[in-house]
């Protein structure tokens, strides 16, 4: 990864943009896609990694497949998020992962304005939700919410995982990011 | 055991008299370098830390060699061992730190000093915190690593990588539940602004802002606007503290330190934004055991200095310490209740960590010590106690009083 400016993928999904509550490309001119990605943000973001120790591994094994898991202790039941060597509530090491529905509400969101990073020189604004599992004992995941970086954001929103392959990168990963769905949608359970 | 548990059984150990820190030791003297923007310092860090701590014996009558402690935190680089080396002092019996990042540990490291002169590990500790940040890094430029790990790989991939995204979130949600306007927080930085205008130390000074200005200044991260983050300094600062029997000979009118305390909430420091009470700035287990210490209340404050990372965590540290309620917040917030004319809350007297420098808050402590002193640049008349938040939304989290007069 290096700090030159963004050249190869373009932060705004032009499909995104025509989704409800986007519309016009709010922010003015931004180069289109090249190269064939549409990532949300840009590329040379550091890229997510497990510990060198393995903790948190299945999450990101599991993003790989479109599924989202998150951490349970078998023997109390407690979820937690992040991965942690314990169940903070029974204090057992013994801890699995469990699927659960990629789905949540929004919890709490910020519009990123000041790029923070190289690779973010060109693509600000862009927005972070803070995502409530409620199906997963209320843990919390960070993720950008995809869409119109202007939209109007509304905590309690439901909203639902949208999972983005990063195949060129070595090793491949898949980021976890979030979008209202459009209306009509029925959920199972 | 749970958390509340814990919370009654500490309650009560600190109202066990012979177990309280109250009264026992004072601040006896403050030194800093002149504060610069980052990258601005023409000396190294080191040397700034040996000129602060020099300043503060002088300015208490105490030979550098009288000190045989020291106490600091957020990982300062300059060890201790090092700088009694470079003193020549005769005897290091005591050096402790806080740990946790940003401002969290300024009061909790005032807490350590006072522990241990009031054990009798050492008789004279210093309190100190050097930060050349433009020798350093940025904070609004994240590390630029290739992969992130550990907590870093649940925020980092999704442009989350500076100080004030990973607070915006705390405070959006806080405003929400609510109903807290954006003026709140602009009362916190034009208050910061008016004082410095009054401290020729300040980086600010000569610099005043305006409603206007800050309302078209850019924005950082929402909810938050350039006035609404502290700035980058380079400088060093130091506070000593010793017996209060001791306190009563040196040169300087001692600020007793009433209570000084640190704290972390359940699971606070959970990863990835997982803190199952997120919107807050983690003084809620320790506000009680800060005022049961000092044995006064919030209505017995005459003048807060409250750390400023961003606004946003003075107004949850203000509503944490029971100055106002959350839903009084709209009304409370205001440029008047902060003034330290008149005002019911004087408040960052000094520009703090927005405008006058960023020392990670031990530039406060110093400033509560001047209010007790009489020597404000913005003071606040007859002061009896004045008070110390230190480092909102971080794990851990620290509060300090101090007092004109000594405890029981």
């Amino acid at each position: 990864m290096s700090d030159r400016p963004n050249s190869t993928g373009d932060r705004l999904d032009p499909a995104a943009r025509a989704e409800p509550g986007g519309g016009a490309d709010p922010v003015g001119d931004r180069p289109d896609s090249v190269g064939g990605h549409t990532y949300h943000l840009p590329e040379g973001l550091p890229a997510p990694a497990p510990s060198p120790d393995g903790l948190g591994a299945e999450f990101f094994a599991a993003a790989r497949r479109h599924e989202l898991v998150v951490q349970r202790c078998p023997s109390c039941g407690t979820w937690q998020w992040g991965p942690e060597y314990v169940c903070h509530h029974c204090l057992s090491f013994n801890l699995a992962y469990e699927r659960v529905e990629p789905r949540g509400s929004i919890y709490s969101f910020e519009r990123c304005w000041h790029p923070v990073h190289p690779a973010l020189n060109e693509a600000v604004p862009y927005l972070v939700v803070l995502v409530e599992l409620p199906q997963a004992g209320g843990v919390r995941m960070v993720g950008n919410l995809q869409g119109d970086p202007l939209q109007d954001v509304e905590i309690g929103a439901q909203v639902e995982a949208v999972f983005e392959d990063h195949e060129e990168a070595d090793p491949p990963f898949t980021l976890v990011h979030w979008r209202v769905p459009s209306k009509g949608t029925v959920w199972p359970g | 055991m749970d958390a509340e548990t814990h919370l009654v059984t500490d309650l009560e150990a600190n109202q066990v008299t012979d177990r309280t820190l109250r009264g026992r030791t004072a601040v006896v003297g403050i030194g800093e370098t002149r504060y610069y923007k980052h990258g601005t310092s023409p000396d190294p860090e080191f040397k700034m830390v040996l000129e602060a701590i020099l300043a503060a014996c002088e300015d208490a009558g105490l030979h550098p060699r009288d000190i045989d402690g020291f106490a600091s935190f957020s990982h300062d680089r300059n060890d201790p061992p090092r700088i009694a080396a470079a003193l020549g002092l005769p005897d290091l019996r005591y050096s402790g730190m806080v740990w946790g990042g940003g401002g969290g540990g300024g009061s909790g490291a005032v807490a350590h000093a006072a522990a241990a002169v009031a054990t009798g590990l050492a008789e004279v500790v210093v309190v100190f915190r050097g930060l050349a940040q433009g020798q350093f890094g940025r904070y609004g430029r994240g590390d630029r690593v290739q992969a992130a790990e550990g907590p870093d790989a649940f925020t980092a991939p999704y442009g989350v990588l500076s100080p004030a995204q990973n607070f915006a979130m705390r405070v959006r949600r806080f405003m929400w539940e609510h109903g807290i306007g954006q003026e709140a927080l602009r009362a916190i930085a034009l208050t910061s602004y008016a004082h410095a205008q009054r401290n020729p130390r300040a980086v600010m000074y000569g610099r005043p802002l305006s409603a206007e200005e800050y309302d078209h200044s850019r924005l950082i991260v929402e909810p938050f606007r350039l006035f609404d983050c502290c700035l980058e300094s380079d400088g060093a600062a130091a506070v000593i503290v010793t017996s209060g029997g001791r306190a009563k000979d040196l040169r300087q009118k001692p600020a007793y330190i009433a209570a000084a305390v640190q704290g972390s909430g359940y699971r606070q420091a959970a990863a990835a934004h997982n803190a199952p009470d997120y919107p807050t700035s983690n003084f809620k287990t320790l506000a009680p055991r800060l005022y049961a210490m000092a044995g006064v209340g919030p209505q017995d404050i005459d003048v807060l200095q409250s750390y400023e990372n961003f606004t946003g965590g003075v107004l949850m540290s203000i509503v944490e310490h029971g100055f106002c309620r959350p839903e009084e917040v709209n009304e409370f917030f205001t440029p008047e209740t902060f003034a330290f004319e008149g005002g019911r809350l004087p408040l960052n007297t000094s520009g703090g960590n927005l405008a006058e420098c960023y020392m990670h808050g031990l530039e406060l402590i110093i400033e509560a010590v001047r209010q007790i002193r009489g020597t404000s640049s913005c003071q606040v008349p007859e002061v009896k106690l004045s008070m110390v938040t230190s480092g909102p939304m971080v794990q851990p989290v620290s509060s300090s009083i101090y007092s004109s007069e000594p405890g029981p």
